[in-house]
């Protein structure tokens, strides 16, 4: 297949991150911008000190949450279009956490899909991810190689539950990292399904699941971990990974230790990282999903970011698919 | 299957020994006899030979999921393990039919049948099989058929575990595991019985020395001890039985192939006789370097050129059977009294006796113990005159007394390159030592190999590399070094909690496999121990 050269140039990659000569905004700028669209509320897209944030509707309040709310911040729903210079743009579910969204441009008739982070697993705490036809798209590849292939979120969190009890007939508590956004409140409504006791929080993430609660995802019942008490054992705690094995966890011991993420899959991180269970639960798309998103939106063009950037572009070169991972356009772009 | 892959899963994923014990339990009491077996033949870590070569195995599942070569290699990188790389690709394979064949019937039928075949036809085996297989499963399986199976707990937890599953004799349930055993539901369901019969070349479980802990002199009156100087050598046994003889390590692994001129001077022995001792690099009437040993031991077989090149002595500190009477209730002061009168009667060449020394008061003993760097040793060794041979590391009655630098051997976790001239090659590394089944960095070292042992290490490295972070890399847990320091403190900053002064590398132990490596709780042992040279 002979190469696609993009008509329009719609984006380019610079120092400050995803920019947008057309219509002179960037995606998820790396520092403060005059116009940032924001694909989603996870501290690695969603930056403080830019004027004004295209965000989209369901994000606003973990946005405004972690960047302060005086900032100016326009909201829109999922489809809707609206115009930034040249520019024809609508947000579209990523369904990566709540309010995530793929970003489309329309240029003199020709369209870029930004996919910011997304995944094509069933998860009830998000819309959906939707398809979204174009000539470019820039797809994520965090979990871009054939090892990583996702189990139902069903059969990990009966895994996590068991866990759960299996500890407590022993007396232990169960301490499970999971990121504060997204995966806590994945998995606490996929808890739901096997118990109706209720779960201990991280102040980090009892504010985000406060939120969720807000915009009516139905939640298992929880508490915060402050009400820990001594006289209480078999406990299930979410924390943050990095608040397990400080100062804060202490006083919940002795207690068994799991992290839910991608990364579970391969044994030697858990190891690496010293947890003693691991739940392979993430909220990127697996292998299949990220050759299935490629091969429905169509594009002629795929550019491949944010992790196995090569070993996912030189895949689909090879299905014969025209892609290349995204610094390569950056080193272009420096050569001029 | 189902069965074996559920208690590795449970000791994988738990970091008391008290849970990983009680899964090994249920484990014994729950599973058929004839599967049992086997999985305590490879948690014992004995291992068979690798069945298919691992392309074969590679290029079926890159087959069944249509993966270049590249892409493979790729994933194999992430993972860093050969068998769960293939598990994890082969789970993406679409209507599976599970099944839970026995694992008796894995090892004794299946497998064998598939090393049999031909590569394409063990293809297309694997792939039938991977069909009724959980990620899991394929996992163990490939272990199984790489012969690369490590079960993650050390032997004295299984011996746990099955005490605690049928309330067996732990003494004679060690006895009964050391050593070439026939794989069958018979001498499974035996193991209980007090029975030895049948065991005629195995050794005695070794007992083991601690390290003197706090003031020597705590122990009591010098009197009731003998004195011998600490060797470096190998400990071993040799057994003489029915007319055959074996030479075994500490590791219980058998040697007598690496010592042909002990097996001669076994073939002399008594019927019914065990000694234990020490083998020694020893010509010109001096012990030699620990290192003309390790020669030795890393030929399979052992050319005579070699043997005259590199003599050895078996220097006998104890007689565990004579006369086929097992002696080990006896106190020391009697054994050795036996000992001594064979020793004398063989009058060997390559026999010896180690040299008792008396003692009138501690004084003595720190004025001997001065002389030890002198001398060549690596310290003394205190045994209760009135002491049984007990199995293990049973504190009391054994104690050994090294002089500085204090030693651990530790497990090599991670290896870095270096700079300057040595940037290319790796030659800073980290090590590891056991604590609740897992191996815990404790120290650093950069010095102590010479340039060549360095290349060869360096080649190791990259062969065994599980991950690399940037100069870092971390290699598969396999190469036990004896690391010297001159100090060891609590502290809090470090993962392990210790942190030890000036750590060097002295040799690397080839006669250890990491499961003999130095747990944290000796070292935290050490730090009691007293630092002085006298
Ligand atoms: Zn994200
Ligand atoms: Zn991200």
């Amino acid at each position: 297949m002979s190469p696609y050269q993009p008509r329009i140039p719609l984006i380019s990659v610079t120092p400050r991150g995803l920019y947008c000569p057309r219509g002179d905004f960037y995606i998820d700028p790396w520092e403060g911008v005059d116009t940032a669209l924001i694909t989603h509320a996870h501290s690695d897209h969603a930056r403080e000190g830019s004027q004004l944030y295209h965000i989209s509707e369901q994000s606003l309040g973990i946005i405004q949450r972690r960047l302060g709310a005086e900032g100016q911040y326009i909201t829109h729903s999922y489809s809707q279009s609206f115009t930034l210079g040249d520019v024809l743009i609508s947000f579209h579910p990523a369904g990566h956490i709540l309010g995530s969204a793929q970003i489309r441009m329309e240029c003199e008739g020709e369209v870029w899909v930004v996919s910011g982070d997304y995944k094509r697993d069933y998860d009830p705490t998000c819309a959906a991810f939707e398809v979204v036809p174009c000539d470019v798209f820039i797809t994520e590849s965090t979990f871009g190689l054939p090892i990583f292939v996702w189990k139902g979120i069903e059969e990990e969190t009966e895994a996590i539950y068991r866990w759960w009890k299996k500890n407590q007939e022993v007396g232990k508590n169960s301490m499970l990292a999971c990121y504060a956004l997204g995966k806590s409140q994945r998995v606490l409504h996929a808890l739901a399904a096997f118990t109706d006791q209720p779960v201990l929080l991280h102040g980090a993430t009892q504010v985000l699941v406060d939120l969720y609660r807000e915009q009516g995802v139905p939640l298992i019942a929880t508490q915060p971990a402050t009400d820990y008490g001594k006289d209480m054992t078999g406990q299930l705690i979410l924390a943050p990974p990095g608040a397990i094995g400080s100062t804060w966890s202490r006083k919940f011991g002795p207690y068994e230790t799991g992290f839910a993420s991608g990364w579970m899959r391969i044994r030697g991180n858990r190891r690496r990282k010293a947890y003693d269970q691991g739940f392979v639960i993430s909220d990127h798309a697996d292998w299949p999903a990220l050759l299935q998103t490629v091969r429905e939106c169509g594009a002629k063009k795929i550019y491949v970011t944010h992790g196995y950037t090569d070993d996912l572009s030189r895949f689909l070169c090879e299905l014969g698919h025209d892609a290349e991972p995204l610094e390569t356009l950056f080193a272009r772009e420096e050569d001029g | 299957m189902k069965r074996l892959v559920q208690l590795f899963e449970e000791i994988d994923t738990t970091t008391s020994t008290k849970a990983k014990v009680t899964a090994l339990a249920t484990y014994f009491q729950t599973a058929p006899p004839r599967d049992a077996v086997w999985t305590l033949y490879y948690f014992l870590g004995r291992k068979q030979k690798r069945l298919v070569k691992r392309k074969t195995i590679q290029t079926a599942v890159q087959e069944l999921s249509e993966l270049p070569d590249w892409l493979f290699e790729q994933s194999y990188t992430a993972v860093g393990d050969l068998a769960e790389t293939i598990a994890l690709l082969t789970e993406s394979i679409g209507h599976k039919v599970f099944s839970d064949v026995p694992l008796h019937v894995w090892i004794e039928e299946r497998l064998p049948f598939l090393s049999k075949q031909n590569e394409d036809e063990q293809k297309i085996i694997l792939k039938n099989w991977w069909r009724e297989l959980s990620t899991e499963e394929v996992f163990i399986l490939t272990k199984l058929i790489t012969g690369g199976f490590r079960s993650g707990v050390s032997v004295r937890l299984v011996v746990r575990g099955l005490v605690e599953a049928f309330q067996w004799d732990e003494a004679i349930l060690s006895e009964k595991l050391i050593g070439e055993w026939p794989v069958t539901e018979d001498w499974f369901l035996g193991l209980g019985s007090a029975e030895r019969e049948g065991l005629s070349l195995y050794p005695y479980p070794f007992f083991l020395a601690s390290p003197v802990d706090g003031e020597a002199e705590a122990l009591g009156p010098i009197q009731d001890f003998a004195v011998e100087w600490k060797w470096d050598g190998i400990r071993s046994q040799i057994v003489k039985r029915e007319g055959q003889v074996a030479i075994w390590s500490r590791g219980e692994e058998l040697i007598s192939q690496s010592f042909p001129e002990l097996l001669t001077l076994g073939k002399e022995l008594a019927d019914g006789t065990v000694l234990d001792g020490e083998i020694l690099a020893f010509a010109e009437g001096k012990v030699k370097a620990f290192a003309d040993l390790q020669k030795r031991l890393q030929r399979k077989k052992v050319s005579e050129k070699m043997v005259k090149e590199n003599p050895v002595v078996f220097l006998a500190f104890d007689c565990l059977q004579a006369n086929s009477v097992d002696l080990r209730d006896q106190p020391l002061g009697e054994r050795r009294r036996i000992l001594d009168s064979i020793v004398k009667d063989m009058n060997h060449p390559t026999l010896q006796s180690s040299t008792l020394i008396l003692l009138e008061s501690w004084d003595e003993l720190l004025t001997l113990r001065g002389e030890s760097r002198s001398r060549g040793v690596e310290g003394m060794m205190l045994k209760r005159l009135s002491s049984v041979y007990q199995m293990g590391r049973k504190k009391g009655d054994w104690w050994k007394w090294k002089i500085d630098p204090m030693t651990l051997d530790a497990v090599m976790l991670y290896a870095q390159a270096g700079h300057g001239k040595r940037a290319n090659l790796y030659t800073d590394y980290t090590f590891g030592l056991w604590k609740d089944g897992q191996i815990v960095p404790f120290a650093k070292a950069y010095s102590g190999l010479s340039n060549e042992e360095i290349g060869k290490l360096d080649t190791w490295i990259r062969k065994n590399t599980l991950e690399k972070f940037g100069p870092v890399r971390s290699v598969k847990p396999l190469k036990v070094f004896e690391i010297a320091f001159e100090g060891i403190q609590l502290s809090p900053r470090h993962k392990s909690g210790i942190a030890v002064r000036f750590p060097r590398i002295l040799r690397e132990r080839l006669d250890k496999k990491p499961e003999d490596a130095d747990s944290l709780a000796t070292a935290m042992e050490l730090m009691h121990a007293p630092t002085v040279d006298a």
